[in-house]
């Protein structure tokens, strides 16, 4: 969930906190095998190693493995298939394209006819008038759904309305949002978009409760975290739902769970998705397309097919710290959605590693050195 | 080279096989040209420095800013090159070599006793000072026979490096 802007500048310590150490993750051969015994001219100038170290991450790394499209393969490429998939492209584009359009206007006249009223006419009575913003949201996303040909499987217990909770998903494209929201009313937690999907956000996300959060902004995350908080503990506000990944990640991999969702001193209720990639794949790559660039092709494609699992909700255990409990969630839904977990914080997307690590790199090299300079 | 499109035909690999030597086989070439069409993200036909600092692990190494300056801007040909020093198949020497261009920075061939400071700064930090870097670097150079005013060629990185036991190589993931 973001624009088009890459903004390349040094990240704050802040983001600092919302890791551990990554180190124990990465394969990092200097601190395999320590190197012994008197220090000579050759093991001071032989930066093999470290050489190593950076050419393989410049060959293969797990962070750009993470938002990496993998579009199915294709399957047009002999005498008979190529004439079947042009077939296939004709309907979807002239058949399937315009009915699912027109099934969507519908959903929106529909949904626009009773919302606006409700919302202008109900003022007084804010009870009846959520209750019916919410079912309508609910069926404006259930069109959406529709217009995709979603082929949505849900398992597990529908998610209810009880204060003191939130809901945290993994992330792979804006869509999710709209999947978990057909079948209950969410509030969200968002970055302001520009644009359509920006109206779409003040006017009508707006009535089943939203939080804005802005990626490029220091102070924001504290702003946040009291917006997180006061939502969370008010009885008849919509369960809030939270991607703590922070940005799409292509729905093989997770990174780092933050942590403000983890610290509100609520029950954590997590939900794993997973799209098949059969027909097309769901991620949404925010460097690659714009939002809308990215609806058009999933209601060009056949189906959008994938599963929604609500999983057992979590407590935060007895000594457990915040971002402990971040990672064994992070874990359950990784497991449940057969995602792998690599120790990557999302945000790196738009920012530099903090210095902190390389230090850490450079304080075990010099540490070696002046160890074994004692050593006769 | 095609670069609008992300397909290589046949001749373009042996193109570029034969200039890194036959170091890479096919597959691998196949492969690194993925991942440089990934790196590489408007398709410029050259990974710029920015595109390299956004792999975070290549970000955070101590040597990155020196590395950057060898591969910044480089066509897909001329990566390859680089990384043929980083195969299985690559011979000692030429190993040796880009560690001594590593450290020869302004490239005029010598590596000055303030050219090792240098990385050894990049290398250590704050974390040792520059007096002792400095101590420790003119014995170590006094144990080997040469003095802290000695220019270090080539060939004496080999003699002081070159143990068959150098290993710097990289797997290119083949699918």
């Amino acid at each position: 969930m973001s624009s088009n802007q890459g903004k390349l500048k040094p990240s704050s310590s802040e983001l600092d906190l919302d890791r551990p150490n990554i180190e124990d993750y990465l394969p990092s051969g200097a601190s395999i095998q320590e190197p012994h015994g008197k220090l000579r001219l050759s093991d001071l100038l032989d930066i093999s190693p470290i050489l190593t170290e950076a050419a393989g991450a410049i060959v293969d790394d797990s962070f750009t493995r993470c938002f990496k499209s993998n579009s199915p393969e294709p399957w047009n490429w002999n005498v008979y298939l190529f004439p079947l998939w042009c077939f296939g492209v004709v309907f979807r584009y002239l058949i399937l394209f315009p009915a699912r359009a027109i099934v969507l206007t519908i959903g929106w006249i529909i949904f626009l006819s009773c919302f606006i009223p409700v919302h202008f006419l109900l003022k007084g009575n804010d009870a009846l008038r959520k209750k019916l913003e919410r079912v309508l949201v609910e069926l404006i996303c259930s069109f959406f759904v529709a217009s995709w040909t979603g082929v949505v499987k849900y398992h597990g217990p529908r998610p209810s309305m009880r204060p003191k909770q939130v809901f945290v998903a993994n992330h792979t494209s804006m869509i999710d949002f709209i999947i978990l929201e057909q079948m209950t009313a969410f509030a969200v937690i968002m970055q302001k978009h520009p644009g359509w999907v920006g109206l779409l956000q003040s006017t009508i996300l707006e009535s089943v409760g939203c939080i804005w959060f802005n990626r490029s902004e220091a102070k924001d995350r504290e702003i946040v975290a009291k917006k997180l908080r006061e939502h969370s503990q008010g009885a008849d506000n919509n369960p809030l739902l939270i991607f703590p990944e922070g940005t799409c990640v292509n729905n093989q991999y997770s990174v780092m769970f933050k942590k403000g969702a983890f610290e509100l001193g609520c029950t954590v209720c997590p939900v794993a998705i997973k799209y098949n990639k059969i027909f097309v794949d769901a991620f949404w790559n925010s460097r690659k397309q714009s939002f809308t660039m990215h609806l058009l092709q999933l209601m060009t494609s056949w189906a959008v097919v994938c599963d929604v699992w609500y999983l057992e909700p979590q407590n935060l255990r007895p000594g457990e710290t915040a971002i402990e409990f971040a990672e064994r969630v992070r874990d359950i839904i990784s497991v449940r959605a057969g995602l792998r977990k690599v120790p990557w914080d999302g945000y790196l997307k738009y920012s530099r590693p903090s210095p902190k690590h390389r230090e850490r790199k450079q304080q075990s090299f010099a540490e070696s050195v002046l160890r074994r300079l004692e050593e006769k | 080279m095609g670069n609008s499109s992300s397909m290589l035909t046949q001749y373009d690999i042996e193109e570029v096989q034969q200039h890194c030597q036959r170091l890479f086989s096919q597959q691998e070439i196949v492969s690194l040209y993925e991942r440089f069409c990934q790196l590489d993200r408007n398709a410029k036909g050259f990974i710029s420095a920015d595109e390299f600092l956004s792999v975070p692990e290549f970000a955070m190494h101590p040597l990155s800013q020196r590395l950057l300056k060898m591969v910044d801007g480089l066509n897909f040909k001329d990566f390859v090159a680089f990384l043929s020093a980083f195969s299985a198949k690559a011979s000692v020497q030429m190993k040796i070599k880009l560690i001594f261009k590593v450290y020869d920075s302004d490239g005029n061939g010598k590596v000055s006793f303030n050219d090792i400071l240098e990385v050894l700064r990049d290398l250590s930090g704050s974390f040792i000072s520059d007096n002792q870097r400095e101590q420790v670097l003119t014995q170590l150079l006094k144990e080997a026979g040469y003095s802290k005013d000695s220019y270090l060629t080539l060939d004496d990185f080999i003699k002081v490096l070159g143990s068959p036991g150098l290993k710097m190589e990289v797997e290119v993931p083949v699918d």
